[in-house]
This record gives C-alpha cells, structure tokens and sequence, in this order.
C-alpha cells in the first residue's frame, strides 16, 4: 500500500512543481495548494499505513490492545492542514493585492524589489 | 448566491453547524475531533451565513471582531499553560480535577482550556480572513 | 589576595562598561563638564591597581576566574603580574587624561556623549586584553577593541576619509585577530592549557611541539598587525583620521602597544628560538627604519607622529625579538617612556590644531609665547622622545643599546637602533620645537592657550615622564623589575640610574644618535624632498594595495550578486527545485538507497477508485482552460486526500481535510472572480519541457526516497509511548487530540499562534489601500470593520 501511495505521492509533487515553474501567480497558487496536501501523505505514509483502524483506545481499556493507525505522523498533519490552509490563505491575498496594485499576474513582470535597470549600490568607502 | 431558499435557511443551518462545531470540540478528548475541526466548522458556518446574508450581518451576530477571537483564543490556550507553575511542574503540564456530577465522572482538565483556545484561534482567524474575503466582493 | 580585593578588581574592570552606559545621558545633563565627573572612573581603577604595585613587585601575581562558557572551558577570568599591571597602570592613567582632554577637545560636539560612551568601551576592552587569564576571552577583548577602534576612527562618519581608514582599520587588526583565533585555538590544541598562568607555568609545551611554526605565525599575524608591523603599518597613520584624543590613546599609547603585549606576553613559551630571534628583530628593525623614514616625509604633526609610533612599535618588536635580558630591559623602559611621551604629544599635536587651526609644521611657529603651558609639557615630551636627560627616555635609550650591543648580531641591530632613533630624534624636533621657537607665523585661528582640559593631559604625562626619571631607582624596582619578570620567566636584577655609572658604549651611542638628529633635522627639507621622490618612484605602497583589493572585492561581490540574483522569478524557482531534484536523487543514486522494487500494491476495488480520483483531480488542474475548472479541481485533489486518509484511519485528518478544501475552494472562489485572469498556460512549449523534466523529476525522487524509507523498518518507540499513555496519565482516549493538546501542547501554541499572525497579515494586507482605490472606498471599507469592533 505504501507503495501505492508513494507512486501517487510523487505525482502531487511533481504536478505542483511543475504548475509552481510557471510564471502565473494563479497557478503557482494552485502548486502550493496541491504542494501542502503533499507533503502531508507524504508524512502521513512515512508513518506507515493501517487500514480503518483510528488511533482510539477502547473505553474499557487503558491502553491500545490492536494494530491501530500510528498516531503520532496524523497529529502533525493535523496541524499541518489547518497552518497551510492559514498560509495559503495568506498567499493567494498576497497575490490578489499583488494583482490590484501591479495590475498583472506575471511573475516576471512583478519588479518593484528587484528592478531590471536597478542601478549598482555604491561601490566605494 | 443570494437566493431566497439559501437566505432563509442559512441561519438555521449556520446554527446547527456552529453547535454541532461545539460538540466535536468537546468530544475531541475521546473520540474523533477536536479543537481544530471544530474551528474550522464553526468557521465554516459563519463564512456561509456570511455569503447568504451578507458580512455585515455575521459581523453583528458574532458582536466581536473574529481576531479578538482568534486573540482571545491564544490568551487562554497561554494560561492553560500557567497553572503547572504553580506546582513547581514545568509550562503546560497537565493539571486535572475529577468533578461527581450527576452520577458521571467528569474531568476538567488543563488540555480542555487548551483545546478551546484552539477552537476559538482557528474560528477567529480563518472567519477573519473569509469574512474579509467576502466583503471586497460587494466592492 | 583578600574576596574584597577580588570583588574591588571585578567591579574595576567593569567600570569602563557601565561609564560607557551612562556617559551619553551624563554629557546631555553636563555638558563638556561631564568629562571631571567621567575622569573619576579611570582615576579610581588607577588608584585601585596601584595597590598591587607592592605586592607584584615581591614577585607576586594575582587571579581569580568566573565560568562562563563551562563546556568549552571559557571564562572570566583576570590575572595580574607585572607585564599586565604595567599595562593597566598606563591605560587607566592616560585614560584618565584622555577623558579629560576628550571634554575639552570635543566642547560644544553634538556627539559628545557617543565619543565618550566608545572611549569607554574601548578602555574596558583594552583592560581585558591585559588583564584576561583565558585565551579566548583575551582574544574576544582583543576583537572588541579593533571593533571600539574602528567606531572611533569613523566617528567623524560624514567623511570618506573617515570611513576608509576605520574600515580599513578594522579589515588589518579583525583579520589579524582571526589569526590570533587561530592561534589560540591551536595552542589549546596542542597544550591543553586555556588558562594563561597555566600555559606560562609549563614554558615548554609550545616551543617543544610539533606546531610552533604554525603558532608562531598566526600569532605573529594577530600581533603584527594590531602593532602596525611592515607591511601592515599603513592602517595606523590612515587611522589619525580620528579625533586626536583616541589618536593619543587608541593609536600610540595603548591599543597599538597590544601587538607588543601579545609578544611579551608569549615570550617566556615561544620565545628564544631561533626563529623569533630572526623574524621579529628583521620585521621590528625594517618597521623602525621605513616609520621613521615615512615620517620625515610628512608635514603634518599627527601625521608625523602617527609614523614614529609605527617606528616606535617596530623598536618594541625588535627588541622583543632579541630575547636579551638587557635589550627586553630596555624594550619595556621604552615601552612606558613612549606611551607617556607620544601621549603628551599628541594632545599637543591637537591642542595646536584646535587653538592655531592648523597642524602643518610648514605653517607653524613662534606659538611660544602665545602656548607657553603646552610648549612647556612638549618640550619636556619631545625631550623624552629625542632621548635626552633628564628623562625616562633617555634612561630607556641606554639600557637598550646596552642590550642590542650584547646580542648575536648586535652590531647591525645597533646601527639600525642608532639610525631609528637619530631620525626620530629629529621628527621629534620637528614636532615639538618647530611650532613653538623661531618667527611668529600666522595661523588660521589666532593661537591662544588652552583650558585646562587640554593642557593637564600633556603636562601631566610630561611631569610623569620626568619623574620617572628622577626617581629612576624606584621606578625600576617597582614597574620594570616586576614586567621584565613577566617576560623572562625568573626576577631579573633591575638597577636604574638616570646618570650612567661609567662612561661606556651606550652613553657614546647616545651622542651619535643626538649628533646624527641634529643633522637631520637641520636638514629635514632635503630628507622630505627626497623621501618624496623616492616614494613617488616606488608608486605603490600597501595603502594603494588595500584599496585595490577592496575593489576587487566588491567587484566579485557584485559580479556574484549580480549571476546569482538575476530578478527573475522562475530563475529562482527552477534553481531551487533543480537542486531539490538534485539532492532528493543523487544520494540515492550515490548512497546506493535505492528501493527494492516494490511489490503490486495490493488496493481493494474503492481504494482504486479514490486513487484514480485523486489522479483525475489533477490532471484537470494542469489541463484548465479556465479559473472555474482550476478551483473544481483543486477541489477533487483535496476531497481525494481527505478520502485516503479516512480510509487509513484518520478519521480526525480526514474531517479536517475536507473542512479546509470546503474553505479553501470558498475562498479560491471569492478571490478569482476578481482576478481579471487567463489561467491557462501559456509557456513557451521549451520553458513547459524544461518545467516538466524538473517537476518530474523531484517527484520521482520524492517518490523512491519515501519507498525506500517505507522498506526500511519502522522504530514505532514514540508512537507506542504515546498509545500506551495517553489514557494513563493524560485520560484522553483519542491518541492524535491528546498528543496535540497535552503531549505536544508547545508546540501546538506555537502553531495556533502562525494561524494568528497571517490571520492578521491577510487583514493587514486587505486593509492597506493605495491611490488607486478611491477615497470613498476607503472609507467604506474601514467603518464596516471598525464598527463590529465598537459594539460591545
């Protein structure tokens, strides 16, 4: 199954990086959306993989008797999930205002920090 | 998005998710959720009553800012915290009564003022940002 | 030494930390006045250190060490014996004079409290070069000094000039002191001894072992810099770019004289070789002639005195290298007299600048009469400096041709002894007298005396130089007996007298040198004239040299810059994830990590199903011809992940997961409907191949390394921990909730607190309005969010 999963891990990267080397913010937006739910199976599936079987001790129980899902990998995503949600919502606002003030959604053309005749900064004492 | 059905049940809808949100926070101990899903239900519900009836409207249902919820939230996820101190016990060990009532144990523990922090920063933040959202649209 | 006595030193080597503290709010109440009050904190550290004379003088030291750094063996740790409280002695003393002639030097500067607050900084850190027991802290006062040395040369930050020579300042002695660092660290490598007394106490370990020659260079580095050795002499006249006072403390009689106290300090473990008995007499005598030499060239009086400091320093060094008993008798007589000298007369050099407004010999003199106090302590000063009776100076000169005169090549070393000092002799002339004697001169400024503030300085250390002199017994038996201890490792015999005992070689030397100085300073045009031509033929000095590389520097810098930083964004992108690719496989390759190859994966019917969904979901994504579709499908990745994961049994993540895609689709929709947007590719189909191979690429690699982990065996430790306490100890039966709100609580405060902060950046970032968006807009827009707010 991990096997499974990591073929289909591997794709989500390799669509996210490829929408990512685009100059569109739009779709480097979407690279990062499809980038965040990849990195969490990829830490999901590091933690190996059970079928069906929650992380939940019994009430009558003290402690886990059956094979169950490995916790620990699925608190980490959980908090993961909801950090890259905060995060791309950040991002896609960043790109929105981005939007209204340059009036383009061409990474290339996006130059105010970096202009393409920025003259050198003093050379001397 | 405005239709009259959508409008006129969004609040009862609104409602049932924001108490249903309350449920999977406080079973999230045991059972499936938690202070992040239900955050993130509870937000959902404003977002949708916000789309149906207009932000203005959630803005005067929920009386606060949602950052002051989200700040509100942070504050009391911290002082759960702080009461370890107290024990000589080093921040965020978990402190806990076992409360008798109504024939049931019931424990109130440090981890539960914990999780509702959580709840309250996740429907605080995210609704602040949806909520935000949807009002540049009527611009 | 008494716990109060202990307590007494610590609080006196931290004095000049909390005088800098508080200087700048002291000046603001007191204006120059500040500088009495001020004077009080290096008076009483003098006053406090004199207490050891006696003792040390028995052949005593002192110590006492705090840790600091425990695990690496640093601490703080002050050591006292005759070669540090010499030091301390001079730099508590002329610092109190210092100070004194900085509040009038600098009357009326805006600045003035800063200048203070450095000079401050710099006494304390000079303190803990002399005073440090440990190797490493004396290496880190070694560097905060090059640092108070560069922010003072600088001070006048608004001119080139300035700024040059304190960052060239600060590129000669902080890479020197990188040297020393190395140094040091090479010493407690080789010895195992952190700790000065205990490295002194076994002289052999350093000069027995394999690394001398490399110690002995990078120390060699650290100290010929700092003390402007050939050819690294050319930062120090650059440095008299600084107001005069630091130029009178830092550069003459303190700071520079570090590189020395590094050699004294070293000399009982490396030196007497004959290594340093050939490196530091032929770089110390080279340094003494080309100072001198540069000095008589210059018109200027700091500038002057700036390269008989060099020639000064480079006498020290020779005289250290010859490992005499005699000649370092005499190194340290002359030690104390320049400090005291060369002091005195650069608070002359700038009482004449500040009263005259000028300080070009060319056009100075007769300010005799208009200057007597100050003509009184120069004369005294210069008198010192020529080697002329009565003063220590000329105590100094005769001990040390005693000493050149006893060692192997005694002769050659003597002759350029005799020559230096004939030369210095008359820049010392030049300086002092030629100002003062002959016709009166017009100067810019109509020359008056000076307040106290600047004449108690020079007069003081005069007097001192002389006294010194007059009471030479004493002080042989008190401060140069105790400090040639230091370097020689056993008490020597110390027995001074200012009227030489017999009639004998040195006193004839003395003659030839005050002879040879006449003559030249007769004479000093043509010596100028033709110094002038002589460099001008050379062309190309080291100072010309440092630019140049600077140059160089900064061209590589910006040629670097310039390739790496292009401005392009997918340049940037695809370097990173061409390197990602590149480092996800090439170890696996390299590493032999490969996975096996892995079984079918054995999925049930719906598994398929949700995987194939997951794969559809995004391939429309890449195919989307329009913003609608692009958020669809986004949509179906996301419900496809939050499906796998339920079928896996995270039924937490699973709910979160479709939470978030419900949202994040919400919001995609709210935000694109106002993007004005194509989303549809439009790459060249070249730039689409190159994307794709790399995207391909880092996938694959992200796909065989996770295979390879997930064949390897799984140390389930932390996992099974958390099962098996998460209902014992923290009663919560849903593990993943308890490890995130009681196992891993910190961490998940910190999290709650990121989704905070870009809660507050995305309200940040829709709040801010620029030109383009109208006014009404605006206020529109900050009601509707105020106002919630007001309700209560």
């Amino acid at each position: 199954m991990e096997t499974g999963l990591s073929v289909l891990i591997g794709l989500f990267f390799a669509v996210s990086v490829y929408l990512m080397l685009s100059r569109q913010l739009v779709r480097i937006l979407l690279g990062i959306a499809i980038l965040g739910n990849a990195v969490n199976l990829l830490i999901f599936t590091a933690g190996r993989l059970t079928r069906q079987v929650p992380p939940l001790i019994p009430e009558h129980l003290y402690t886990l008797v059956e094979a169950t899902a490995n916790p620990l990998p699925q608190a980490l995503v959980l908090t993961a999930i909801v950090i890259s949600f905060s995060f791309f919502a950040f991002l896609l606002v960043l790109a929105f205002r981005a939007y209204q003030e340059l009036g383009t959604d061409d990474a290339n053309e996006m130059r105010v920090a970096e202009p393409e005749d920025d003259p050198l900064p003093p050379q001397g004492y | 998005m405005r239709t009259i059905i959508f409008r006129t049940i969004a609040p009862y809808l609104t409602a049932l998710m924001i108490l249903f949100s309350i449920f999977v926070l406080l079973r999230g101990h045991n059972e499936p959720g938690g202070g992040f899903i239900g955050g993130l239900i509870a937000a959902s519900a404003l977002a949708i009553y916000g789309i149906a009836c207009g932000v203005t409207s959630v803005r005067r249902a929920i009386r606060v800012h949602p950052m002051s919820l989200a700040a509100f939230g942070l504050l009391i996820a911290t002082l759960a915290g702080l009461p370890s101190l107290f024990f000589k016990q080093t921040f965020m060990t978990t402190q806990f009564i076992t409360l008798h009532a109504f024939g049931t144990e019931i424990d109130l523990m440090t981890p539960m003022l914990f999780d509702l922090g959580v709840y309250f920063v996740v429907v605080g933040a995210i609704s602040s940002i949806a909520l935000a959202l949807e009002e540049r649209e009527s611009d | 030494m008494t716990p109060v006595a202990t307590d007494t030193t610590i609080l006196a080597i931290l004095a000049p930390f909390a005088a800098a503290a508080i200087a700048p709010v002291l000046t603001k109440a007191l204006k120059h006045n500040a500088a009495w009050v001020l004077a009080l904190v290096p008076a009483l550290i003098f006053l406090h250190f004199t207490g050891f004379v006696g003792d040390v003088s028995h052949g005593e030291t002192y110590g006492a060490a705090w840790q600091w750094v425990p695990t690496y063996g640093v601490n703080f740790s002050f050591f006292i014996d005759g070669l540090s409280l010499l030091f301390t002695l001079l730099i508590s003393g002329i610092g109190t004079f210092i100070i004194l002639y900085a509040g009038g030097y600098l009357k009326g500067h805006a600045q003035q409290g800063r200048f203070f607050s450095f000079l401050f900084l710099f006494m304390g850190a000079m303190l803990g070069v002399v005073l440090s027991d440990n190797l490493i802290t004396l290496f880190i006062y070694w560097e905060l000094t090059s640092i108070t040395s560069f922010l003072l040369i600088g001070f006048d930050h608004l001119r080139a000039a300035s700024r040059r020579a304190a960052l060239q300042a600060l590129v000669v002695t902080g890479g020197g002191g990188l040297a020393l660092l190395a140094g040091v660290l090479l010493i407690i490598g080789v010895t195992g001894h952190m700790s000065l007394t205990e490295l002194l106490a076994d002289p052999e370990a350093i000069r027995g072992g394999d690394y001398y020659l490399p110690i002995f260079l990078l120390i060699l580095g650290g100290a010929f810099t700092k003390s402007a050795q050939f050819p690294f002499h050319f930062w120090l006249p650059n440095a008299m770019e600084a107001p005069t006072p630091v130029s009178a403390f830092l550069h003459s009689a303190t700071m520079v004289k570090a590189g020395v106290y590094l050699l004294m300090r070293m000399h009982p473990v490396m030196g007497d070789t004959t290594l340093w008995m050939t490196v530091l007499p032929l770089f110390g005598g080279v340094t003494l002639l080309i100072g001198t030499l540069l000095a008589m060239r210059q018109t200027d009086m700091k500038l002057m005195l700036a390269y008989t400091t060099v020639a000064s320093l480079g006498l020290l060094v020779m005289l250290t290298g010859t490992s005499s008993e005699k000649a370092l008798e005499g190194a340290v007589l002359y030690l104390l007299a320049h400090s005291l000298f060369k002091g005195a007369l650069f608070m002359v050099a700038g009482t004449v600048d500040h009263e005259a407004g000028t300080r070009d010999i060319t056009k100075l003199g007769g300010l005799r009469g208009a200057m007597p106090v100050t003509f009184a302590a120069a004369a005294m000063a210069a008198l010192s400096m020529g080697g002329l009776p009565p003063f220590i100076g000329f105590i100094a000169k005769e001990i040390l041709y005693e000493g050149t005169l006893g060692v192997g090549a005694g002769l050659l070393v003597t002759a350029v002894a005799v020559v230096g000092n004939g030369l210095m002799f008359a820049v010392a002339a030049a300086v002092a007298l030629k100002p003062f004697i002959g016709q009166k001169v017009d100067t810019p400024k109509h020359a008056h005396e000076g307040p106290i503030l600047l004449f108690a300085g020079p007069v003081a250390l005069a007097l001192t130089g002389l006294a010194a002199a007059l009471f030479a017994h004493t002080t042989g038996e008190l401060f140069i007996g105790p400090m040639l201890a230091s370097l020689m490792g056993h008490q020597p015999e110390v027995d001074l007298h200012l009227i030489p005992a017999h009639v004998g070689m040195p006193l004839l030397l003395s003659l030839v040198t005050v002879a040879l100085g006449i003559v030249l300073y007769l004479k000093i045009d043509t010596v100028r004239a033709l110094m002038i031509q002589v460099l001008a033929a050379i062309g190309w000095g080291p100072d010309k040299g440092f630019d140049q590389a600077i140059k160089g520097l900064v061209g590589l810098a910006t040629w670097v810059t310039r390739s790496v930083q292009v401005g392009w964004m997918q340049t940037y992108m695809t370097m990173v994830f061409a390197m990602t690719a590149i480092a996800l496989l090439v170890p696996l390759f390299l590493a032999d990590g490969l996975p096996n190859w892995p079984d079918f994966p054995e999925f049930r019917f719906f598994e398929w199903g949700i995987l194939l969904i997951a794969v559809v979901g995004l391939g429309a994504i890449l195919a989307a011809a329009n913003r609608l579709t692009a958020i669809v499908s986004l949509g179906i990745q996301g419900f496809a992940v939050a499906l796998i994961f339920m079928l896996f049994g995270a039924p937490d993540l699973s709910f979160t997961q479709f939470m978030v895609e419900t949202l994040s689709v919400v919001i995609l929709a709210l935000v694109m409907t106002r993007l004005d947007l194509a989303p549809a590719d439009h790459r060249p189909f070249g730039a689409s191949v190159v994307s794709g191979i790399i995207a391909v690429a880092v996938g694959l690699g992200v796909m065989l390394t996770l295979m390879s982990i997930t064949q390897q065996p799984f140390d389930t430790s932390l996992s099974d921990f958390f099962a098996q306490y998460a209902r014992v100890i923290a009663h919560g039966r849903n593990i993943v909730n308890v490890i995130i709100v009681d196992f891993r609580g910190v961490d998940t405060l910190g999290e709650i607190a990121v989704v905070v902060l870009t809660g507050l950046c995305v309200l940040a970032l829709i709040r801010v309005k620029t030109k383009t968006t109208s006014a009404q807009d605006e206020g529109a827009g900050e009601e509707a969010l105020a106002k919630p707010m007001e309700v209560k």
